[in-house]
């Protein structure tokens, strides 16, 4: 009986751990219950394939500990179900994801998987051999450590092949599950209701002309929204609705299939504008790109300032490397390891360089920040493909100006305008499809904009309606494939595979849920974590005064006065834009147009006292924010990081002791406030409106005791966790302090004989 | 001391604070702003700078007992300017130029500054034992020894609290209040004190309420190169180990690395074999002497002060070592406490001499394991205890009025016990009733020389001098406006052990301290500042919903139908704080 389940594949089986049941008494026991042992599937998921007597364990110095069941995989996930009765706590979880579990990843969430000896697996079988034991390192950082040394040997080897098949190897987009989960789900009904629900929630899409006019209203900009793409007949590479300056004409529409159209992004309060597009060929001999520049300019007092982005920040190459660099940290699946690395881990963040990645791209964006809102020019930003770092910048820019963008549905809104429609390719740059020849264009460039906007969080914290737990959500996010949000690279591409994918071809596209309807994932009570329960309202009085156009930096301006008088057809503005095409020619953009005498480092100590003035000015949550460069103001982002590792959980600690802290006084002070309603005593009625907000405050940790949480929360609960402290392990090892000139280490404490007292 | 924003150019006094000099033009050269030209002041307690040019004015005002030492840089120069460089314990150097004086006779004002910068070596006395202020409470009585062990529930059946040390003849560095094991007679303390460095023998820091497991301090047994035993101190740390029904096992926790232990053999000194002592286990927890901290926080200085690099930040700090200090620090204490906590088993803590490493981790585990000790008054007790009365050289390790700056025997051990008490309160946001305001006093205060808490070397000596009736204490000042130093978000866990974790992924540069003199690096708003407002909030909500019951009350009661009382005042909404 034990030669059945030990030794698989010949060799292997060194049980050298401590589990809670013996092979044999699985064996006897679970071998008939095998069919119960499905995760609850979802709509549309089928098992593939699966192996019992799977042995998933951690490995720590003291021990090592696993848990028996079953391992699936699906068209979904790669599902582990554990042969142990669930407990009651752990089905009452209080952040728990409906689509899947603790012990689930979906198959875009695997990231790597290893074999034995830490050998990274890339493809499937080699002459039928199968490694003993597998490790999964997820996208969300989750390390996953399976035993298949006691499974049978075909559903081993199946098991295997049909992970590594499903995870690592080619498919097409259609294999993804969005499309078998929509077919098969009721969800949420009618497309048509499913957006009236988002609209009511204020989500906006920026799917329709009525999504961008309203945005450009709104910010009182004045440009024309092109609608005639709304078939892509201008360009599959344009959005289905965009907005350009007023003077760009329907013939440079159609040109270089949407290269060099400046997309306008927003408006300042002054009437100048942000500005993207991608860049144009270099070969193009026409003057489109100087057309360009004069429409860009004719928006605000003829003044435009562009940014090639390419030339300034990181490629999307670079980041991917970085941040691949970045990720090992965390992902431990050794602790002797992890306190190993502990030592160098300062220096180990700064060679990898993600941090100063976050540091530039910020930085670019109060570069931009500074020209709107200092020297109110226009600025047109620019890189090849346009949707790239334009987005992160664009976006960047946007949170630090405008408050909307702040709260929960105005950074939807954001995403959805500058991401999704704005044509981020998605599918490309997670590589959910692991085509051979997308290889190169993966790169985590949305998670980079979501690091930014946790940095501008934890520096302005009260700025912010959603919290951190949102963004570390929203980032796992992009790995579950079920959302049209981050399946597509761009519009048309969405378009046309839902259409096609839909069973009702001719009458409506298929009916896939948006990431934002986070109640696929969440329910309501795990959804309040979402929101920042110390965020500042907007004082009621101020939301309808807009300051007004102002021309009030005109004497900034290199430019004679009479340049404002003349339309720029001829004359000093055309000099200056054929100036500027030749300083195109040789891709050195980042320059101001109208004074291209400027350099980049005059620019950054600009920026430095462009952030020193605006510190010393008082603090307000509702107006323009920046961030703070310097090295120790730039840090981890520790929830999404450290969340699953063990050892550096800070068991009764962590940011949650704080928001149950305040989450309680908010509940005591609504109390109050009810109390005094009883009471008779008249309240206004902006006090009606401002109080409901604060029910949404975590109430749901306040009512636990916050001793009892962990500074992984809400991703991971203590419950089966000792309450045992960490001690470093490579604390005997003892520390090498180099560099202690002389021998200072080996003196004593009293300074030697001379100064004895 | 508090910044006074009023027009003159002079500082306000404190009592008995006298101006020594006065400056006309003199230049400070901020390595932020630039060049200011200002009014220089020296008194007998600060030097006070003001630049009237600017709007608001700026000051510089610090108490002279920050200053490490002040040199001249250079010669006169061309223009006839000499200048002077300050370098300061509190992480900073200031830099002044000045004319040259016409008048070759007349001192310059550095030179008077450095007359009464460094007091002790001129002669003088320190400011503390002349300021006059009078406090509300006599605070010298915040700490009793007696008081404090009877709240740890001592004496008892197996600890008794000893007078032998009542006039400091056993050992001079310790306090008179000593709790030892019941079975051992003062005769034997004794005998156990001549195999201690400095006779500081092992007796009783704190016990645990539930399993009476106890955290025990010492220096290192006096072994040498011989390995001489005492059959006295070995009975004495048995009876300790018995004093603990739980466990038959003694921890012993030598703060040094081994190699240094056994090094101190050389001079007499060394560890207890555990061949000599049954059932004691030994740990080194390699934690590095003053000198290796002195120059560890030399570097971090230079890292951080004026301005930090921004490229390398992190591979800067981790240079500097600072940081993988405070880890070993805070991962020594943690040890003891999960020995002490989830092991119930007593613990015995040394280093060479038992004032340094020892009194840093004792005094972090008793923070981690006792939530007394995270109270404002409960802190205060804690280093009047472990810190003050076990001899802790405060004078020797600062140097007080010393212009001595090259001695060997100063070192920032204090300032990594506060550190660490700050990343613990990091770790755990609501567990500390102290904030970070707090933190920052008492170090700005440990070099001040303003209050004599931190004046001298031991009890002893603080007897000797009469601080208490000489000088007035920290905490006087600190407990007459305790709203000042309170965490609002503050839950009283009571008896919830804290146990930190000590990776490097969780501990960070203290910048609120180390880097707050960069205002790049200063929040535009105070850290709590939403938190108190909170607070206020709910305060004049509960005022007023008294108000309003009380008046329900009156009025139900008489039935007149005056309205005209009610306070129709509006409330503005939780949310709109700005």
């Amino acid at each position: 009986m034990l030669s059945s389940l030990g030794s698989v594949g010949g060799k292997s089986a060194k049980p050298s751990f401590v589990s809670y049941v013996t092979p044999e008494e699985i064996k006897s026991e679970k071998e008939p219950s095998r069919k119960e042992k499905h995760p609850d599937l979802l709509p549309g998921e089928v098992v593939f394939c699966s192996a019992s007597t799977v042995l998933k364990y951690t490995q720590d110095d003291l021990s090592q500990r696993g848990v028996f069941g079953a391992l699936l995989c699906t068209n979904f996930r790669v599902s582990f179900v554990s042969d142990e009765a669930p407990t009651e706590e752990m089905v009452r979880t209080l952040f728990k994801n409906k689509l899947y579990g603790e012990n689930d990843i979906p198959l875009s969430c695997v990231d790597n998987i290893y074999g034995d000896k830490r050998k990274l697996i890339t493809g499937g079988l080699v002459k039928n051999k199968y490694p003993s034991k597998i490790i999964i390192h997820c996208k969300d950082l989750r390390v996953f450590q399976f035993s298949l040394s006691f499974s049978k040997e075909e559903d081993a080897k199946k098991i295997f092949q049909g992970i590594v098949h499903h995870c690592l190897e080619p498919k097409s987009l259609r294999c993804l599950f969005a499309f078998s989960y929509c077919e098969n789900t009721s969800y949420p009904g009618s497309y048509s209701y499913c957006r009236e629900h988002l609209r009511k929630k204020q989500t906006v899409m920026f799917d329709s002309v009525e999504d961008w006019t309203q945005d450009m209203k709104r910010t009182k900009g004045n440009c024309r929204v092109v609608s005639e793409n709304s078939n892509f007949e201008l360009s599959p590479k344009l959005p289905q609705y965009f907005i350009v300056p007023t003077n760009v004409s329907d013939e440079d529409l159609t040109k270089y299939q949407g290269k060099g159209l400046p997309m306008w992004c927003w408006s300042h309060h002054s009437g100048c504008a942000l500005f993207k597009t991608a860049s144009i060929p270099l070969v193009q001999e026409d003057n489109v790109c100087c057309r360009m520049l004069t429409a860009v300019a004719h928006n605000h007092l003829y003044s435009v300032k562009t940014e090639d982005l390419s030339d300034t920040l990181p490629t999307v190459q670079d980041i991917l490397l970085s941040y691949n660099k970045f990720k090992q940290f965390f992902l431990i699946d050794n602790t002797t390891e992890f306190w190993m690395s502990d030592m160098k881990w300062f220096s180990s963040l700064d060679n990898c360089g993600w941090l100063d990645i976050i540091r530039q791209c910020l930085q670019k964006a109060v570069e931009v920040v500074e020209s709107l809102e200092k020297e109110n020019t226009n600025v047109l930003i620019m890189e090849e493909g346009g949707s790239d770092l334009c987005c992160v910048v664009s976006s960047l820019v946007q949170l630090m100006l405008d408050p909307y963008y702040r709260t929960l549905l105005g950074f939807q809104s954001l995403v959805q305008k500058e991401w999704v429609a704005g044509g981020h390719a998605f599918l490309d740059r997670s590589n959910h499809l692991h085509l051979k020849d997308k290889v190169e264009s993966q790169s985590p460039v949305f998670l980079l904009f979501l690091e930014c906007v946790w940095q501008l969080q934890q520096q302005h914290g009260p700025a912010f309606q959603f919290s951190e737990t949102y963004l570390t959500v929203l980032s796992d996010s992009v790995h579950v494939p079920v959302f049209t949000t981050f399946l597509f690279n761009n519009d048309s591409h969405r378009d046309s595979l839902l259409r096609a994918e839909s069973p009702h071809t001719q009458r409506s596209p298929l009916n896939c849920p948006t990431v934002w309807d986070w109640s696929v994932q969440f329910d309501c009570k795990a959804q309040d974590l979402f929101t920042n329960p110390l965020y500042t309202e907007k004082p009621k009085q101020d939301t309808s005064v807009r300051k007004s156009y102002r021309p009030r930096h005109l004497r900034q301006l290199s430019l004679p006065s009479s340049a404002f008088k003349t339309p720029p057809k001829k004359g000093f503005f055309k000099d200056e834009a054929d100036n500027l095409k030749k300083i195109l020619g040789v891709k050195r953009l980042s320059r101001w147009m109208l004074s291209p005498s400027s350099d980049s480092p005059q620019t950054s100590s600009s920026v430095r006292e462009f952030y020193e003035a605006w510190q010393t000015k008082p603090l307000d949550y509702h107006g323009l924010l920046l961030p703070c460069l310097d090295g120790p103001s730039i840090r981890v982002w520790m929830q999404r990081y450290l969340r699953w590792i063990h050892d550096v959980q800070i068991l009764g600690g962590g940011p949650v002791a704080m928001l149950s802290k305040v989450s309680e006084i908010l509940g005591e002070v609504q109390e109050l406030q009810r109390q005094l309603d009883r009471h008779g005593c008249t309240l206004t009625s902006n006090h009606k409106g401002a109080r409901p907000r604060a029910k949404t405050a975590a109430a749901v940790i306040a009512a636990r005791s916050s001793v009892r949480l962990s500074s992984s929360f809400p991703f991971v609960t203590s419950r089966n966790w000792s309450f045992k402290p960490a001690i470093p392990t490579s604390l005997l090892q003892s520390l090498m302090v180099t560099g202690i000139p002389g021998n200072l280490a080996d003196r004593e404490d009293d300074g030697g004989p001379e100064s004895l007292v | 001391i508090q910044v006074l924003r009023d027009s003159k150019e002079e500082p306000q006094l404190l009592p008995k604070e006298s101006v020594q000099d006065m400056a006309k033009d003199v230049t400070y050269i901020c390595p932020y702003i630039g060049a200011l030209r200002g009014t220089l002041t020296v008194t007998n307690y600060r030097l006070f700078f003001k630049c009237m040019d600017r709007e608001p004015a700026f000051v510089l005002d610090l108490p002279l007992g920050v200053v490490s030492r002040v040199e001249k840089i250079g010669g006169a120069s061309s223009r006839g300017e000499v200048s002077y460089g300050l370098v300061c314990k509190d992480i900073r150097n200031l830099r002044f130029a000045h004319k040259q004086m016409e008048d070759s006779l007349r001192k310059s004002i550095f030179e008077i500054l450095m007359k009464f910068a460094f007091p002790v070596s001129n002669g003088l006395t320190i400011f503390a034992f002349e300021y006059g202020q009078v406090y509300p409470e006599n605070v010298w009585k915040v700490y009793d020894a007696q008081a404090e062990y009877k709240r740890q529930g001592l004496p008892n059946e197996s600890w008794r609290i000893t007078k032998v040390n009542d006039h400091y003849e056993l050992c001079d560095t310790y306090p008179s209040t000593l709790v030892v094991p019941v079975n051992i007679p003062d005769e034997e303390l004794k005998r156990v004190a001549a195999f201690r460095a400095k006779g500081r023998i092992p007796v009783l820091s704190w016990i645990h309420p539930e399993s009476q497991a106890t955290v025990i301090r010492c220096s290192q047994p006096m072994v040498g190169v011989n390995g001489k035993r005492s059959k006295d101190d070995e009975k004495y740390l048995q009876t300790i180990m018995d004093a603990n029904a739980q466990s038959h096992k003694l921890f012993i926790f030598d703060a040094r690395p081994s190699v240094n232990a056994a090094a101190n053999k050389m001079k007499g000194g060394g560890y207890e074999s555990e061949d000599a002592y049954q059932n004691a286990e030994l740990v080194f927890l390699d934690i590095h002497n003053i000198h290796v901290m002195r120059e560890s926080l030399r570097k971090l200085k230079e890292v951080v002060y004026p301005n930090i690099e921004e490229s390398h930040w992190f591979s800067n700090l981790e240079s500097t070592h600072w940081l993988e200090h405070i880890k070993l620090i805070l991962a020594g204490a943690l040890r003891i406490a999960d020995k002490v906590e989830s092991g119930k088993t007593s613990v015995v803590v040394h280093c060479s001499d038992g004032w340094d490493r020892t009194a840093q981790l004792t005094s972090l585990a008793m923070v981690m394991l006792d939530g007394h000790y995270r109270t404002i008054r409960g802190f205060q007790v804690l280093l009047e205890k472990e810190w003050l009365s076990f001899g802790h050289r405060f004078q020797l390790r600062i140097g007080h009025g010393d212009k001595n700056h090259t001695d060997a025997d100063r070192s920032p051990v204090f300032l990594q016990f506060i550190d660490c008490v700050w990343q613990m309160t990091r770790q755990f946001p609501a567990a500390f009733e102290f904030n970070e305001y707090f933190l920052i006093t008492i170090l700005d205060h440990l070099y001040s020389c303003l209050f004599g808490t931190f004046m001298c070397n031991s009890e002893q000596q603080r007897v000797k001098e009469e601080l208490p009736k000489k000088t007035v204490s920290l905490w006087a000042y600190i407990n007459s406006q305790p709203e000042e130093f309170t965490n609002p978000l503050y839950v009283n866990y009571s008896n919830h052990v804290l146990f930190p974790v000590v990776s490097m992924r969780h501990l960070e540069l203290w910048v609120g301290y180390y880097i707050r003199w960069n205002p790049r690096m200063r929040p535009q708003e105070p850290v709590h500042q939403r938190y108190k407002e909170l607070l206020a909030k709910r305060a004049e909500l509960q005022k007023r919903v008294e108000e309003l019951q009380r008046e329900v009350t009156n009025r139900s009661a008489s039935s007149s139908s005056e309205r005209a009382g009610s306070p129709t005042r509006s409330i503005t909404p939780v949310q709109t704080f700005v």
